[in-house]
């Protein structure tokens, strides 16, 4: 967990010193970074070879596309009407303080 | 405003509090938006009024669940589950499919349900969309703390899922 959280500029593609070869992720770095690539806060040097592993592993594609879809679905659930009476009350005090000048209502 | 109440609903749990909670960021920000500096981020500017107003409003209510309640669980834990489960009951590679079965009442309720720093940095960054560096100011926390809480807060978020996943009958009973 501690490695997940550590944010440092360590890359395995950089350990072995070829800098021509673009690194290639396995499974369990993917989906140890899963969600800092679905944030979209990874290095491009980190996203290109977490990107080189989905285009050659199903399985982990699979799992990529869960995730999405599951963030699709927490987002999309967690909508909620705006009282019309509350739109209503804000409108009225905001006219009021731009009358006003922000003095509070009587 | 529609996102900004609901980020409210998620914050205090109640439409009374919510309302008086975006009520008192619409004033707030109104009053100082001489202060807003532009090509900064408006939206980010408005939920850290939001966000601001209602650690200090309701901070002092000291409420359960606290960090420390929330038990690590491990990597994909709902996709193992609901994949084990959904296949039996609604067909093959069905995980995707098995999450519309998550209502909107338990979707906020599994949110509702987790420690406050983990609720709000989870919805600052999953509902609203907020990268990482603008959940640490919107929250005045470093950037690690962000990380840290949005990887035990998603986890913890997949464990509350798994327990309504469970009552649907997707999820694979010998799974733990």
């Amino acid at each position: 967990m501690s490695e997940f959280d550590r944010h440092d500029a360590e890359s395995a593609a950089d350990d072995d010193g070829v800098v021509a070869d673009a690194h290639v992720a396995d499974c369990e770095e993917t989906v140890h970074r899963l969600y800092h690539y679905l944030d979209g806060e990874l290095t491009d040097e980190r996203r290109t070879a977490i990107q080189a592993h989905l285009d050659e592993c199903g399985p982990c594609v699979d799992v990529l596309d869960f995730e999405a879809e599951l963030r699709r679905v927490i987002a999309d659930r967690c909508k909620d009407r705006v009282p019309t009476q509350l739109r209503d009350r804000i409108a009225e005090l905001i006219d009021h303080e731009r009358l006003t000048g922000g003095a509070p209502p009587a | 405003m529609p996102s900004l109440y609901s980020a409210a609903m998620r914050m205090t749990r109640n439409s009374s509090d919510a309302e008086d909670l975006v009520q008192e960021t619409y004033l707030k920000a109104y009053r100082a938006f001489g202060g807003f500096q532009e090509g900064t981020n408006l939206k980010a500017w408005l939920y850290k009024i939001l966000t601001n107003t209602f650690i200090n409003t309701y901070r002092a209510r000291k409420r359960r669940p606290e960090e420390s309640d929330v038990e690590d669980v491990e990597d994909l834990y709902l996709y193992h589950r609901l994949g084990a489960g959904a296949s039996a009951s609604i067909g093959r590679s069905a995980e995707d499919e098995a999450l519309d079965y998550f209502t909107d009442s338990e979707v906020k309720a599994a949110i509702e349900s987790l420690p406050e720093s983990f609720r709000m940095t989870v919805l600052l960054a999953d509902v609203e969309g907020f990268s990482y560096k603008e959940i640490a100011d919107i929250m005045d926390v470093p950037i690690g703390t962000v990380m840290s809480r949005l990887h035990r807060g998603r986890r913890a978020l997949q464990k509350a899922l798994a327990e309504y996943g469970r009552e649907h009958g997707l999820v694979d009973v010998h799974a733990g």
